[in-house]
């Protein structure tokens, strides 16, 4: 027998008589039931909470972009071929990743990208390579991601989020830089990936 | 070599260092868990859903096994099935050649240690390198994990940073041992491996049968590195991790980082299906492996074990874990989970004393995010222990020796007039810190209350005299 028949006959001598569980599925929180703006606050606290760069503007785009490049020090930045007209800051070179090659990519200081949707009770981010995010390496490799969430794409609970995701996307929830506490529980932001995420949020 | 947890024990207890470093560790992770579990106000009905998905998944597994594969074939992927150990690095070890590579980039994964892949890989000329910080440290200094979620809690930054100026090349040379400086470095040397690296293997957290969507998280980014850079990516997941549908996500994405590490979103959380063109791996597969699962299914009573979602809560809370540390498991499933998951793996002959490590106080079925009950199925497993002839003979003849003697009231009166003629030797504050064979097993990990001057019958028969 091999090993795909092995396995089933095995489970399927394992479970037989045994009733299947009548257990209703319990109700759990799956809308946000606070107003719109303390919601907001909620989202932008929990970046915070995680170290990340916070701005957020009720105006154009691209000023703001370029205010916050500026102060980290970035000119140069990879950016998905789809990158919104209005996204573009000035003094900034966008290298449009035109499926560029690894090593290429690893030498871009930053990415600029959107995103699918943010969740608000978490503080994520979650990417799935649609509209203005590309593929997943882009926010991978830079040392420094900028990233765009606007007001409607906030949804307050984690069940929302996985309600509007569409499942055979690439998807990537990103919840603050990455970290590690593997030595001695000292907690250490940055190991791989985006040492450092800022998030602008308009609306 | 059975898994002999007494003997493990007594080395932990000795081990002062070690002691410190679990009891910072827990203490810190449980005031984080128990802060963030409290602030959802849905905690309760979370761990009831978890739970009952869990047991929905389980009672239809055949069902949920089948349309996953369909699922995973779908999107581009291929799904392997592997009854046991050896037939899963057989696959894997197949996979990893049919590359033409002879390295492989790992992500943290407790199955391909459960498997023994990296022996096996190493014997077939493959190098195995791990990608998770801790595991990376553990594997540099050929040790074993101790913890499920902080592998390497056993080892100070000093001793860490020795390691690396050894194993680093390059990347080592004038390390301090401050934890930033250790992070960057293992980030520079991990990097080119990332880049030039053609196979990525991982364990997997979740896969959905509905969708085929099988899920990672992670906090280093290695996981992200691992699963979207390589052109071939195999993951490996026991058959009970699968979820019935994508909706289930809701439920563990909250438990599992809540309850893991204490954050209410790790960094990090990777979704695939199947093969995405333009976008991480050309070639992907997926192992499922039976290994012993099924045999646990098969238990109605211990069942539950495979809701597991390692989560290591159980062990933060577990004052045996803290006292006698990981590697008294001989597993890398260790605390209380390990106590119940290891010896139905791998027999109750060989880890028949696992189910023993526990004082049964409930701290673990109170914290755990899937509600299993630990404490009843160690009872249970103990139970078997004894049935099936496993338990060890010096318990047994000492079992036999009292029943005997409490059935027979002057052999009871001579043998505690000996006792206490006999423990005056031994005995200190009170107690009796060692007593001899075969008693010493018992006294090996526990100090033994000494008997009182006087027994109770001896004061009542003198009240009476009165």
């Amino acid at each position: 027998m091999n090993g795909r028949d092995l396995i089933l006959s095995r489970v399927r001598a394992a479970i037989a008589g045994s009733p299947p569980p009548v257990t209703p599925t319990p109700a759990i929180n799956r809308v946000w039931e606070g107003d719109r703006e303390a919601m907001v606050e909620r989202f932008l606290d929990r970046l915070r909470d995680y170290n990340v760069g916070v701005t957020r503007t009720s105006g154009t785009v691209a000023p703001a972009l370029a205010g916050i490049l500026a102060g980290r020090g970035i000119d140069r930045l990879a950016v998905p071929t789809d990158l919104p007209a209005e996204w573009r800051p000035d003094g900034v070179a966008l290298v449009p990743d035109d499926n560029l090659p690894h090593g290429a990519l690893n030498a871009i200081p930053g990415a600029l990208t959107g995103a699918a949707l943010a969740i608000a009770e978490t503080g994520s981010i979650v990417l799935d390579g649609g509209a203005a995010q590309g593929r997943r390496a882009l926010t991978l490799l830079p040392d420094y991601h900028l990233c765009v969430v606007r007001a409607e794409q906030l949804v307050g609970l984690v069940p929302e989020a996985i309600a509007a995701l569409v499942p055979n996307r690439p998807i990537t929830f990103c919840s603050g830089p990455s970290a590690t506490a593997d030595i001695e529980l000292d907690r250490v932001v940055g190991v791989h990936g985006p040492r450092r995420l800022d998030v602008l949020f308009v609306g | 070599m059975s898994t002999n947890f007494p003997t493990r024990a007594a080395d932990g207890l000795r081990n002062t260092q070690q002691r410190r470093n679990l009891a910072k560790a827990t203490n810190t992770i449980r005031g984080k868990t128990a802060k963030v579990t409290a602030e959802l106000p849905d905690w309760e009905a979370l761990r009831e859903a978890g739970k009952a998905i869990k047991r929905e998944a389980h009672a239809k597994l055949d069902q949920y096994l089948l349309q996953l594969e369909e699922m995973v074939t779908k999107a581009g992927g291929h799904v392997h099935w592997a009854a046991d150990a050896a037939e899963a690095r057989e696959i894997i070890v197949r996979l990893t050649r049919q590359a033409g590579t002879d390295q492989v980039i790992k992500i943290k994964s407790m199955t391909t240690d459960e498997i023994e892949l990296n022996p096996a890989l190493e014997e077939a000329g493959i190098r195995p390198y791990e990608t998770d910080l801790a595991d990376m440290i553990v594997q540099m200094a050929k040790e074993r994990p101790s913890h499920l979620l902080v592998p390497a809690i056993h080892k100070n930054r000093v001793e860490i940073r020795d390691l690396f100026r050894a194993e680093m090349g390059e990347h080592g040379t004038g390390l301090s041992d401050r934890p930033p400086d250790l992070t960057r470095a293992a980030r520079a040397y991990l990097r080119q491996k990332f880049m030039e690296t053609k196979v990525a293997i991982s364990g997997a957290n979740f896969a959905v049968a509905e969708t085929g969507t099988v899920g990672v998280v992670e906090s280093e980014g290695n996981g992200r590195m691992c699963l979207t850079l390589p052109q071939v990516l195999i993951s490996i997941m026991g058959i009970e991790k699968v979820l019935p549908r994508f909706d289930d996500l809701s439920v563990f994405l909250q438990l599992l980082p809540r309850a893991a590490t204490g954050e209410r979103m790790n960094p990090y959380n990777s979704l695939w299906t199947g093969v995405h063109a333009g976008d991480g791996p050309c070639e992907f597969h997926l192992v499922l492996l039976d290994n012993g699962r099924s045999k646990i299914l098969a238990d109605e009573v211990a069942r539950e074990t495979l809701h597991c979602i390692r989560c290591s809560r159980c062990l933060n809370v577990c004052p045996v874990y803290e006292r006698a540390g990981g590697h008294a498991y001989d597993s890398m499933y260790q605390g209380p989970i390990g106590a119940i998951v290891t010896p139905q793996l791998r027999g109750l002959e060989e880890a028949g004393s696992l189910p023993y490590a526990s004082s049964l106080c409930g701290a673990c079925h109170e914290v755990c995010p899937v509600k299993i009950n630990i404490p009843q199925i160690l009872v249970h497993l103990r139970g078997r222990v004894v049935r099936e002839g496993h338990a060890g003979k010096g318990e047994a003849l000492a079992m036999g020796v009292a029943a005997r003697m409490f059935g027979n009231q002057g052999a009871l009166d001579w043998s505690l007039w000996a006792g206490r003629l006999g423990q005056k030797l031994l005995m200190r504050d009170g107690t009796l810190p060692w007593l001899p064979p075969p008693l010493s097993g018992w006294t090996l990990s526990r100090d033994f209350p000494a008997l009182p001057e006087q027994s109770f019958r001896d004061w009542w028969q003198k009240r009476e005299d009165k």
